[in-house]
Formats: C-alpha cells, sequence, structure tokens
C-alpha cells in the first residue's frame, strides 16, 4: 500500500487551560476517506483546522504529502511549510465562507491567480470544468447572495478544488444547510470520493459515512476514542460512549 | 388639523388614501415655495444688494480651486493615515498599536483650527532656536496651502482611522479563514479580501467626512491668506463693507459644492454594494 499521504503524530492543542486535543495520532493513505464524528466539543473540528493549520497545536507533528511540521512558533521556514500544507490541503467550512464581493467565478479563480500565479485564463478555464462537476455552470457570473445555501456550498467546494489540493477537509459541511438541500451536496463529495480524492470529513451524516467512507473515527474528549469501517462502527461500537452517541445521531 | 396628525402617526409619507385633495408631493413641493418666498421677503426688506453679489460672485466663486485643493489634498492625506491608523489599532504589536491610539487621541481631542495654527504659526517659531539644525527649516516653516492640508489631513484622518476599524473589523473571520486555507498569506488577505469588503462599509462615512473637510477648509483660510472661499468672501465682505452679501455667496457655493459630491458620493456607495443586496444583481 502506498505511503500515508497524511500523518498526524501525538497532536496537542491547548486553548488556555482547556485540552481540546490530547495526543491524537492519525494516518490517512491516497484516496482514503475518514469520516470524524463525536459531540460537539470533543475536538474533531479542532483537529481538522490544525491540519491546515487555521488552529497553531501546542504539541505533536502534521505531515500532508511530504510536508512535515512540528507545533511551534511561526518562524519563516514554518510559515513556508504552512503554506506548502494549505496549497495541499483544500478546506470547506460549515458556514461556506464564499466571497461576497466577488463572482462565482471570482472565488474560485481569486486563489490560483493570487496565491499560485497562474493566469486568469488558465484558471478559469479549470473553474468552468469544476463548475460544471458541481453542476453549477449556470452560475459562474453571479454573486454569492445569490445562491442557495446548497449551492454555496458546492460552490465551495469547487473552490477549494480549483487550487488542485492533494487533500480535502470538510468541516462540517451539511451542518448549515436545510435538511431538502444536504443531498446535492453529500452527491458532489461522493462523486468526489470515487474520483480518489483523499478526504477527511467531519460529519454526523451516517448515511454518507456507510456508504463512502473507508473509515469512522469516534471522537470524544479530545481522543480518538475508537475507529473502524463503517458497517462494523455502526452495527458494532466497542465502547459504551460511541453506542451512545450512534443510537442518538442514528 | 387632519393632515398634521396623519404626518405624526403615518411616520413618513402618508397613504394615498387618507389624501383627499393634494398630494404629498404637490404639499412639499408648495412648502419649499413658501420657504423661498419667505427667504426673498427678508432679502427684500432687508435690502440685499443682488448687484453687488452678481459683480463679487466669480471672484468669490473661484475660491473654490483653493478649497478643492485644500479638501482633495486632505483627503489625499487622511485616506492613507486611516488605514495605516486602522491597522495599527487591529494589530497586535503593542508599539503599533500604542502609535496609532495615540494619534487618534491627540488629533481628535484638540480643535482643527488649534492644529493648523500649531503647524503654520507656532512651527516656523521652532525652526530658528539655537541648535535646531537647518535643514529641518522647509519643514517645520510650510506655506499656508501646505499646513492647511496637513492639518485637514491629519485631523480627519484621526477621524477616519475609526471609519476604517470598524469597517475593517466588521468583515467575518470567517472569510479571513477561508482565505487562509487557500494559501493566501496575511497581506494578501487584507488586500484582496479584508479591504474590498471593508470599503463597503467605510465608503459612506467617508464621503460624509469629504463633504465636512470642504466646510472645515475654511479654518485654513482664517488662519492665513490662502484665497479660499471662505477667505475671499471675508476679506472682501470687510473691504466692500457688504459682508452679509460675499459671506451669502460663500454659503451658497459651500452648500452647492456639497450637494454635487453628496450626489457623487451616492453613486460611488451604489457601486460598490455590488453583490451584497439582491436588488443591485437585479437591476431593480
Amino acid at each position: 500500500m502506498a505511503t500515508d499521504i497524511i500523518k498526524v503524530e501525538n497532536l496537542e492543542k491547548h486553548f488556555g487551560e482547556l485540552q481540546v486535543l490530547k495526543d491524537v495520532s492519525l494516518n490517512v493513505k491516497p484516496k482514503e476517506v475518514v469520516v470524524i464524528f463525536g459531540r460537539s466539543g470533543s475536538g474533531k473540528s479542532t483537529l481538522l483546522r490544525c491540519l491546515n493549520f487555521l488552529e497553531y497545536p501546542t504539541g505533536g507533528c502534521i505531515e500532508v504529502d511530504g510536508t512535515r511540521l512540528e507545533y511551534g512558533h511561526p518562524t519563516r521556514a514554518r510559515r513556508d511549510a504552512i503554506r506548502q500544507i494549505r496549497m495541499k490541503a483544500g478546506m470547506v467550512f460549515q458556514e461556506f465562507n464564499l466571497f461576497p464581493h466577488l463572482t462565482v467565478m471570482e472565488n474560485l479563480i481569486e486563489a490560483p491567480v493570487t496565491v499560485r500565479g497562474e493566469s486568469k485564463k488558465e484558471a478559469t478555464e479549470r473553474g468552468k470544468e469544476l463548475l460544471d462537476k458541481v453542476g453549477l455552470s449556470e452560475k459562474a457570473d453571479q454573486y454569492p447572495i445569490r445562491l442557495s445555501g446548497g449551492q454555496k456550498q458546492r460552490v465551495a467546494i469547487a473552490r477549494a478544488l480549483n487550487m488542485r489540493p492533494k487533500i480535502m477537509l470538510f468541516d462540517e459541511p451539511t451542518s448549515a444547510l436545510d435538511p431538502e438541500l444536504i443531498g446535492e451536496v453529500l452527491a458532489v463529495m461522493k462523486k468526489l470520493a470515487e474520483e480518489g480524492m483523499t478526504m477527511m470529513v467531519v460529519s454526523h451524516e451516517m448515511g454518507f459515512a456507510r456508504e463512502v467512507a473507508d473509515r469512522m473515527c469516534f471522537f470524544d474528549d479530545g481522543v480518538i476514542l475508537e475507529e473502524g469501517p463503517p458497517d462494523q462502527m455502526i452495527r458494532d461500537a466497542q465502547h459504551e460512549r460511541t453506542k451512545r452517541f450512534l443510537e442518538a445521531v442514528l | 388639523m387632519a393632515e398634521a396628525r396623519a404626518t405624526l402617526g403615518g411616520l413618513g409619507k402618508p397613504k394615498e388614501a387618507r389624501a383627499p385633495g393634494l398630494s404629498y408631493q404637490w404639499r412639499k413641493t408648495i412648502s419649499y415655495a413658501a420657504i423661498a418666498v419667505v427667504l426673498i421677503g427678508v432679502f427684500i426688506f432687508f435690502q440685499f444688494d443682488t448687484d453687488f453679489m452678481m459683480l463679487w460672485f466669480p471672484y468669490i466663486g473661484r475660491g473654490v480651486v483653493y478649497t478643492l485643493i485644500l479638501s482633495f489634498g486632505g483627503m489625499a492625506l487622511a485616506i492613507p493615515l486611516a488605514l495605516l491608523g486602522a491597522l495599527g489599532r487591529l494589530s497586535r504589536s503593542a508599539v503599533l498599536n500604542s502609535i496609532s491610539a495615540f494619534y487618534v487621541s491627540f488629533f481628535r481631542g484638540t480643535p482643527l483650527l488649534v492644529q493648523v495654527f500649531f503647524i503654520y504659526y507656532a512651527f516656523p517659531q521652532l525652526a530658528f532656536r539655537p541648535g535646531v539644525p537647518g535643514f529641518l527649516e522647509p519643514v517645520l516653516v510650510l506655506d499656508i496651502i501646505f499646513a492647511g492640508i496637513l492639518a485637514l489631513g491629519l485631523n480627519y484622518g484621526a477621524y477616519m482611522t475609526e471609519i476604517f476599524r470598524s469597517g475593517i473589523q466588521s468583515i467575518g473571520h470567517g472569510q479571513v479563514e477561508a482565505a487562509h486555507a487557500l494559501a493566501m498569506s496575511p497581506r494578501q488577505t487584507t488586500r484582496r479580501i479584508v479591504l474590498p469588503q471593508a470599503l463597503r462599509v467605510i465608503i459612506p462615512p467617508t464621503g460624509n467626512d469629504f463633504i465636512a473637510m470642504l466646510k472645515d477648509s475654511s479654518l485654513v483660510g482664517v488662519a492665513g491668506s490662502v484665497t479660499e472661499l471662505f477667505n475671499r468672501a471675508q476679506t472682501t465682505g470687510r473691504a466692500e463693507v457688504h459682508p452679509f452679501e460675499t459671506l451669502a455667496i460663500a454659503a451658497l457655493v459651500y452648500w452647492a459644492l456639497t450637494g454635487v459630491f453628496t450626489f457623487f458620493q451616492n453613486k460611488l456607495e451604489r457601486r460598490v454594494a455590488r453583490g451584497h443586496f439582491r436588488e443591485q444583481v437585479h437591476g431593480h
């Protein structure tokens, strides 16, 4: 099997006195889809946000596609590594966070042009393909305010993909959506998984997890309490806390 | 009586059904006409010298050139100062934060007129104190136009620092995170994501400040002999013993200026609002 594309070693995160991540280690193989679930406040979002350094870990080490970074103060070399990792890791947020002053296409090409130095033409070409993939070709010139929540999230996915990331991080991508809009976003994510994208997904969509995930991780109080294939996890969780949580969300 | 009651209760434009006679718009037009008639009556009663006004209007009116030089110059200085001030206020550096806080506090805490006099009258005195090196002289001894622009810019920059700061802070942290997650640097994030959005919040009050500065530029004309609107009105009014007429000319020109710039400000405001209101996209 190929070497791990994501390595998390002994990761710790403190917010002042509060320790949100306690010695978390996790490896993800290329093309693997990992769904992380657990109570709010269990640290699952923080783990994702530490992976691309939106939060700075207070201990441990992260490696994404060969770029390795220990925790510590942001020196120049470390900032370069963070930038490398962020270029390799696309992120999708619960609240979409599209740029409201830019049209859909401008949202898609902003980072490829300013960060990667691509030409607008090149970035737009790829942007068109991506909008087509998420089924929103006709929205290219609209401003985000004109889109529904589900459409916004699909644009957000296309925006992240236009940076040609190696992995995709989804932080509760459907939690802010009306129930009838969740399906269209999950469909796009499923398609992405089928194309072989490595994905880490914080989500409580158990149907999606069962269908798409290779592995599920149950987060509890800052540690990965339990992990395994979705079928096994959902039917036959080992820990009492996992079982109780699954009963509540299923 | 019925109309008065309806206006009080109805908040703004009353409903059509209530007005048996003239429409609201008509009654407004008639009110404006009445105000004009009263004013003209007053002018006639006090023997307002319109011939004198016509004669001096071109000279005083040309003072607009200096008014605009002072105001545009002041604004050109105030905007970068406000941006730096705001970034300083928002920075985590204690040094930058203190400098910015001091700047805002001092220039908002002292009158603009005092600042103009300081820069124009008091600084030159320093240049000739013993031991002060000669190369400082051109910095300390300023022409009234430069002194005026400097004072207006520093003063308005301090007020506008707060406008810029609140504009920048109004942009949600999610926007910054999204930009960072896309590997944009802090500088790129500020320049490409935060500032363009903050502009929408910043432009309306900045337009107001520019219009206020048009009027405050008259204080520069008090301090020195820059022949802007007020200065011309004041000096000719005194020399010709017609201050009422000359000041009326200046007042009318200031009024017209603010009208023109308010119009442009509204246009600009609508332009930067794109993407934020559904109507804008529809073109309603």
